[in-house]
This record gives C-alpha cells, sequence and structure tokens, in this order.
C-alpha cells in the first residue's frame, strides 16, 4: 500500500524542470564567437577593407545573420524540443513574418520612389 | 509475486483509487511561462521589424541635413556594442549560480549585469544629446526620425530591463532563490539576450551600413 503510494505522490509532484540547463562552456563558446563576429564587421568597416560598399554591406549582414544564429543557441538556448517545440514554431513563424515585413517594406517603397515621383527623388537624395 | 499483487490491489481498493483513463489535473506544461514570454518577445521582435523596415525606407532620405557618415561616431558605438556583449555573458554567469544555488554570487553578476546596461544607456543617451546639440535632431529629416524612433526603442526596452533586473535583486534578497524567483530569472534571461540580439541588428544595419559611402 504504501508503496504504492509513493509511486503515485512521486508522479504527481515530479517537478521536471523544463527550463534550459545552462553550461559554462556553452556561456563562454557564444561569447567567444560573438566577439570575434562582432569585431570582424566593425573592422572591415573602419578600416575600409572592401572598397565596394555594396558588397562590404553584403559581408556585414552575412556576419550579422550568423552572430544572431549564435545568440539564439548559445545564450537564449533554442532547440527543436524545448516547450515541446513550440518555442521553435513561435521563432519560425516570427521570421518569416519579419522576412515579409522588411522585404515587402523595401520593395515597395523602393518602387513607389522610383516609380512615382522621380523628380523629386533627385531633389532630396 | 501474489503478495504484491494482492497488495497492489487492496491498496488501491483501500484508498479509492480506480483505474483512470483521462487526466485528472490540468496537463499545463511546469513553466508555461517560459513560453508565454518568448511568444510576447517574438510580438516584441515585429515591433523592431517594422522599425527597422522603417528605417530601411527613410534612412537615406537627409533633407539636405547630415548624413549618417557624417554623425555617426563608431569607435563609441564598438564600445556601446562591448558593453552589451559584456553584459550578456555576466548575466550568464549569474544563471550559472542560480543553478548552483548561490544566491550571493547571482546577486553579484546581476549587479555587474545591470551596471554594464546602464553605461549602455549612459553612451546612449551622451550620443543622442551629442546629435541634438549639433542640430541633428529627430525632427532635422526622415532619416534621424526614424533612427532616433529605432535606436530610442531600444534604449527604453534597456531602461526597462534594469528597472526590472534592480526590482529582482530586491526580490532575490528577500525571498532568496524560491521557484518563483528561479522563474522571474529565467524571463528576463530570455529577455536581456533577445536586446542583445536586437542590438545586432542595430549596429550593422544602421551604424556600419550608415557610414559605408
Amino acid at each position: 500500500m504504501s508503496q504504492t503510494d509513493h509511486a503515485h505522490d512521486a508522479h504527481g509532484h515530479d517537478h521536471h524542470d523544463d527550463a534550459p540547463h545552462s553550461t559554462f562552456k556553452g556561456y563562454m563558446t557564444g561569447f567567444v564567437l560573438s566577439v570575434i563576429l562582432t569585431a570582424i564587421p566593425f573592422w572591415l568597416v573602419m578600416a575600409g577593407v572592401i572598397k565596394d560598399s555594396g558588397m562590404t554591406a553584403l559581408v556585414i549582414l552575412g556576419f550579422a545573420a550568423v552572430q544572431i544564429v549564435v545568440h539564439m543557441i548559445y545564450f537564449l538556448h533554442m532547440n527543436f524540443h524545448s516547450q515541446g517545440g513550440w518555442n521553435m514554431l513561435a521563432l519560425i513563424f516570427t521570421g518569416v513574418i519579419v522576412f515579409i515585413v522588411l522585404a515587402g517594406s523595401l520593395w515597395v517603397m523602393y518602387h513607389m520612389n522610383v516609380n512615382m515621383m522621380p523628380g523629386l527623388m533627385k531633389e532630396y537624395l | 509475486m501474489s503478495e504484491i499483487t494482492h497488495d497492489t490491489l487492496t491498496g488501491s481498493a483501500e484508498d479509492g483509487q480506480r483505474l483512470q483513463f483521462h487526466e485528472t489535473t490540468e496537463h499545463h506544461p511546469e513553466t508555461g511561462t517560459l513560453l508565454g514570454f518568448w511568444i510576447y518577445l517574438m510580438s516584441d521582435c515585429l515591433i523592431f521589424a517594422s522599425l527597422f523596415a522603417t528605417y530601411g525606407v527613410l534612412g537615406r532620405s537627409y533633407a539636405h541635413g547630415p548624413t549618417g557618415q557624417e554623425l555617426f561616431d563608431l569607435p563609441l558605438v564598438a564600445m556601446n556594442t562591448t558593453l552589451l556583449l559584456l553584459s550578456s555573458i555576466t548575466y550568464g554567469f549569474a544563471m550559472l549560480r542560480m543553478q548552483m544555488g548561490r544566491l550571493g554570487g547571482v546577486m553579484v553578476w546581476l549587479a555587474i549585469t545591470g551596471l554594464l546596461g546602464a553605461g549602455f544607456l549612459g553612451l546612449e543617451l551622451y550620443e543622442f544629446h551629442h546629435l541634438i546639440t549639433e542640430d541633428a535632431g529627430p525632427g532635422r529629416s526622415a532619416f534621424l526620425s526614424s533612427f532616433f524612433a529605432l535606436v530610442g526603442t531600444h534604449g527604453l526596452h534597456v531602461l526597462f530591463g534594469i528597472v526590472w533586473l534592480v526590482t529582482l535583486l530586491f526580490q532575490l534578497k528577500k525571498h532568496g532563490l524560491i521557484a518563483e524567483n528561479r522563474r522571474r530569472l529565467f524571463c528576463l534571461s530570455m529577455f536581456w539576450h533577445f536586446l542583445d540580439v536586437v542590438w545586432i541588428g542595430v549596429f550593422t544595419f544602421v551604424y556600419l551600413m550608415g557610414v559605408l559611402p
């Protein structure tokens, strides 16, 4: 009797913590990576390493994207099984919306500027 | 063998426990708050996305005013970025101390994180003040309006993060590392690291790309 009670109790009060378990190694890996990924874009721009502005912009955006992923993994502990995958699902959904908002706004407004106010554009640029 | 069966059977009978094929308690995950907070952060992310989009559209409309190349002080931005990155790792150390159950360590690292955050805010306010006195305030051009809106919103988030952090320090002092405080520490951890992620976008998209010719 006591045995079954105990078993039931243990199950009922089983506080299995869903919160991520962090490690010193994980944080340090993330920190070192993000320092490197921050330092390189600043160096590229401040020292003017790449002559072409468009190329520099693409490269530093690439570094930013990688650094965001590094922060997501090592600092925010994102993975496919925390909270039964709902964390990741919310993140992916937000990513899609963010992409639509950013790309859509830039695309539409660029064409509005170019096609509808050609005279004004030259004056204000 | 038969004894155990007998024992189990009588045990459940005596306790009035029957076989149940449905759950008697609500089956929320233990840390549902963390998921809820994450969804809040995602909605915050959308606010920043719209501010980034605004800056992306208006960021080159100078109205014959000063350009980013003339205004932005990259060493200052590098300094700010360093402070925020350091505050991220010090918050990480606070979380590690929390896992070890060391209240003193948690509070020390939290305090250091708060000071780094305050340093970041101080530098940002200095930059804003400098810009406004140079006649490059938010009213000068569409570029500066969108710049102040985006960077200012991020700064406000950091300010509220610090307010939260100080509140949490008092809570920790009073109640120690109870389950509620651990949950709060996790939420603030996500908030703080999220602000760092947004800052990556800001220094890349606004400052570094702003000074490119």
